[in-house]
């Protein structure tokens, strides 16, 4: 590039005496960052703007009827300082944590077994298909349609009674951290499923082979190749619904009957009562403490190989 | 394991659903042999190494190590190991435990594997690398790394899925050499499977040439070569013209070696000699010999391979016409 660009400039001096402006050497200088334009400026109005926005909206000050630009750090005070935000990101990462246990769990199972017992391409691609049906329809509709089955005179709780399982109708089905969590894994266990089956399906075959054929058996590939070879999938599917989990609200509310707090929840409740700067002060904290969990995940798995 | 043994396979087929991969093929490799599948594609050498190996099941007869039947046994109890194609080295274990990794699932301490890896790394000349993983190997030093790992478990035979095709020619011709070394100092018996004859000719004590699943003809390299037993081996040995001649009304087919045929002088007397007029579609110059191909008619490939000395003494190019001719004795009958 530079080589070209200074035989252009000979070419011309010795051309023309007068030093004309030189355009070539112009664009070849702009170029790159011509090239990386479109995605800086989608990044900077999309992430940028929003987050610079939040932060500055967390120092200013409000009242019951208006925000007041500011530099308090009153917010932040109130919100670390009381109890209540303490139990509800406690709440939240108990939340996060069993969501993520279950659906790792099943998300690996499935994964596992589309990945290795599934012979054939065709039936691996049905499978998967199959997997994502569920993801056809909302998120809203497939949280309230457990509402009819888990309630108190619901499907499951009519059934159980009528085959004599059980007497009085199971209370904690429905609005509670069960149903929380039930709703949770059933939104977001396809989110660990793919990237695990991605990494699975990297596995070349030949290294089972080369494993039976040192004498593992059946747990130990599983303990010494899939499992470590699948670790970027699995870091990868964690990022997702950790992520995820700790920023819903929605799912709480519809799912806990308003019984249940999380993070997400403290904030539209927030919002709903124009205390802007509160729930910006909120959400810069749940976004450190998520980078933070994101980089404690990166730090125990590379991913980098995946991308 | 108990050290060398002898192989023995009987009768063993392999189907898969309605073809027949390996038909019945009886073979018996005695032990400390370097021993050599050689066939086209799709010809059952693979198949064949796989049943060995015990990661293909057995359609039917019996394969035999030792005194052992091992057509049951898993593959880590037959006392064979396998090293494979793509080398199969697990991509986040560092040399020296990938080499340890059989001693890892027996439960052996790590100092104690890693030890013993170590000394199997030095047998390999891999130990300057124990700590690398094997992305930041070059392939010929993973296949090193494949090999120690594959003999860490003293195995009665090391089989072998076409080691060298991954290599480049330079370090396939080293490796070839290193292979045989390692062989003859360990008494084992390996068996390799590969496609390319002058690979099996330079390193086995015994071929086996395999076509459509059956063998074709099992033998040292130079029997093989001077005496195919029919016209698949003589072609796919190399070096042979496989000719037919009809003889008292039946047609039979010879093989004759293209260096034992010579260019006759023009207007040489052709009575009595065997002989075979043909226009030169191509010179080829490879240093030592100088290969020729002849058409001409009823013939569909005729070489003759003279020395580079006798070629250019009496040049000649494409498009020419000439004699060649060869004795009696050159002419290997071959079966039908």
């Amino acid at each position: 590039m530079t080589a070209r660009t200074t035989t252009i400039v000979t070419e011309r001096r010795e051309g023309t005496p007068s030093r004309r402006f030189n355009w070539g050497r112009v664009t070849d200088a702009l170029a790159p960052y011509l090239q990386v334009a479109p995605l800086t400026l989608t990044f900077a109005v999309f992430l940028l703007v929003p987050i610079v926005t939040i932060v500055v909206v967390s120092f200013w000050d409000y009242d019951s009827i208006r925000v007041i630009p500011d530099f308090i750090l009153l917010n932040y005070e109130e919100l670390l300082t009381s109890s209540v935000t303490w139990r509800i990101y406690l709440n939240t990462l108990k939340y996060a944590a069993l969501t993520w246990a279950l659906t790792l769990g099943i998300g690996f199972t499935v994964a596992y077994f589309v990945a290795f017992h599934v012979k054939s391409l065709t039936w691996q691609i049905t499978l998967f298909m199959i997997c994502t049906i569920p993801f056809w329809t909302s998120n809203i509709i497939r949280m309230i349609s457990w509402i009819p089955f888990l309630g108190r005179n619901g499907i499951l709780n009519s059934t159980l009674i009528s085959m004599g399982v059980i007497d009085q109708p199971l209370e904690f089905l429905l609005f509670s951290d069960f149903s929380v969590v039930l709703a949770f894994v059933h939104l977001y266990v396809l989110f660990m499923v793919v990237p695990i089956f991605n990494s699975m399906m990297r596995i070349d075959r030949s290294l089972i082979e080369a494993a039976v054929d040192a004498g593992a058996s059946g747990w130990q590939v599983l303990t010494n190749v899939i499992i470590p070879l699948s670790k970027p999938g699995i870091a990868i599917g964690s990022i997702f619904v950790v992520t995820l989990v700790m920023g819903d609200f929605i799912t709480v509310r519809l799912m806990s009957g308003g019984q249940s707090a999380s993070v997400g929840l403290m904030m539209a409740n927030e919002i709903s009562l124009l205390q802007y700067p509160a729930a910006a002060a909120n959400a810069v904290v749940l976004l450190g403490v998520v980078l933070i969990m994101v980089a404690l995940m990166l730090r125990i798995v590379d991913i980098r190989k995946e991308l | 394991m108990a050290g060398p043994a002898d192989i023995e396979l009987a009768a063993v087929t392999k189907l898969y659903g309605s073809t027949t991969a390996v038909d019945s093929i009886d073979l018996k490799i005695p032990a400390g042999t370097y021993c050599c599948l050689l066939g086209p594609s799709g010809c059952g050498k693979t198949s064949t190494l796989r049943m060995i190996a015990g990661h293909e099941t057995v359609s039917d007869g019996d394969i035999l190590l030792g005194d052992t039947h091992i057509n049951d046994l898993p593959p880590a109890r037959r006392g064979t190991a396998m090293m494979f194609q793509s080398y199969a080295l697990f991509p986040h274990l560092n040399c020296v435990d990938n080499v340890a990794f059989s001693l890892k699932l027996k439960g052996v301490a790590k100092p104690e594997r890693r030890a013993k890896a170590m000394e199997l790394l030095r047998l390999v000349q891999m130990d300057k690398y124990a700590e690398r993983l094997p992305a930041q190997l070059s392939g010929g030093q993973q296949q090193r790394v494949a090999l120690a790992r594959a003999l860490i478990t003293d195995p009665s035979a090391l089989l072998l899925d076409e080691p060298l095709s991954a290599l480049d020619p330079f370090l396939r011709v080293k490796m070839r050499e290193e292979l045989k070394r390692l062989q003859r100092r360990l008494g084992i018996s390996f068996i390799h499977v590969t496609h390319g004859q002058e690979e099996a000719m330079a390193l086995a004590d015994l071929v086996v040439v395999m076509n459509n699943g059956r063998i074709a003809q099992a033998g040292t390299p130079r029997e093989v070569f001077n005496h195919p037993r029919d016209a698949f081996v003589a072609r796919f040995i190399g070096g042979h013209n496989v000719l037919a001649r009809s003889i008292g009304g039946v047609e039979k087919q010879f093989a004759v070696r293209t260096d034992r045929i010579r260019i006759l002088p023009p207007n040489s007397a052709t009575n009595g000699v065997n002989s075979l007029a043909g226009q030169v579609r191509l010179v080829e110059y490879q240093g030592p010999m100088v290969h020729l191909r002849l058409a001409s008619p009823g013939v569909d490939e005729f070489t003759v391979a003279v020395t580079e000395q006798a070629y250019f003494a009496a040049p000649f190019g494409e498009g020419d016409t000439v004699t060649a001719a060869w004795n009696d004795d050159d002419m290997h009958p071959l079966a039908a």
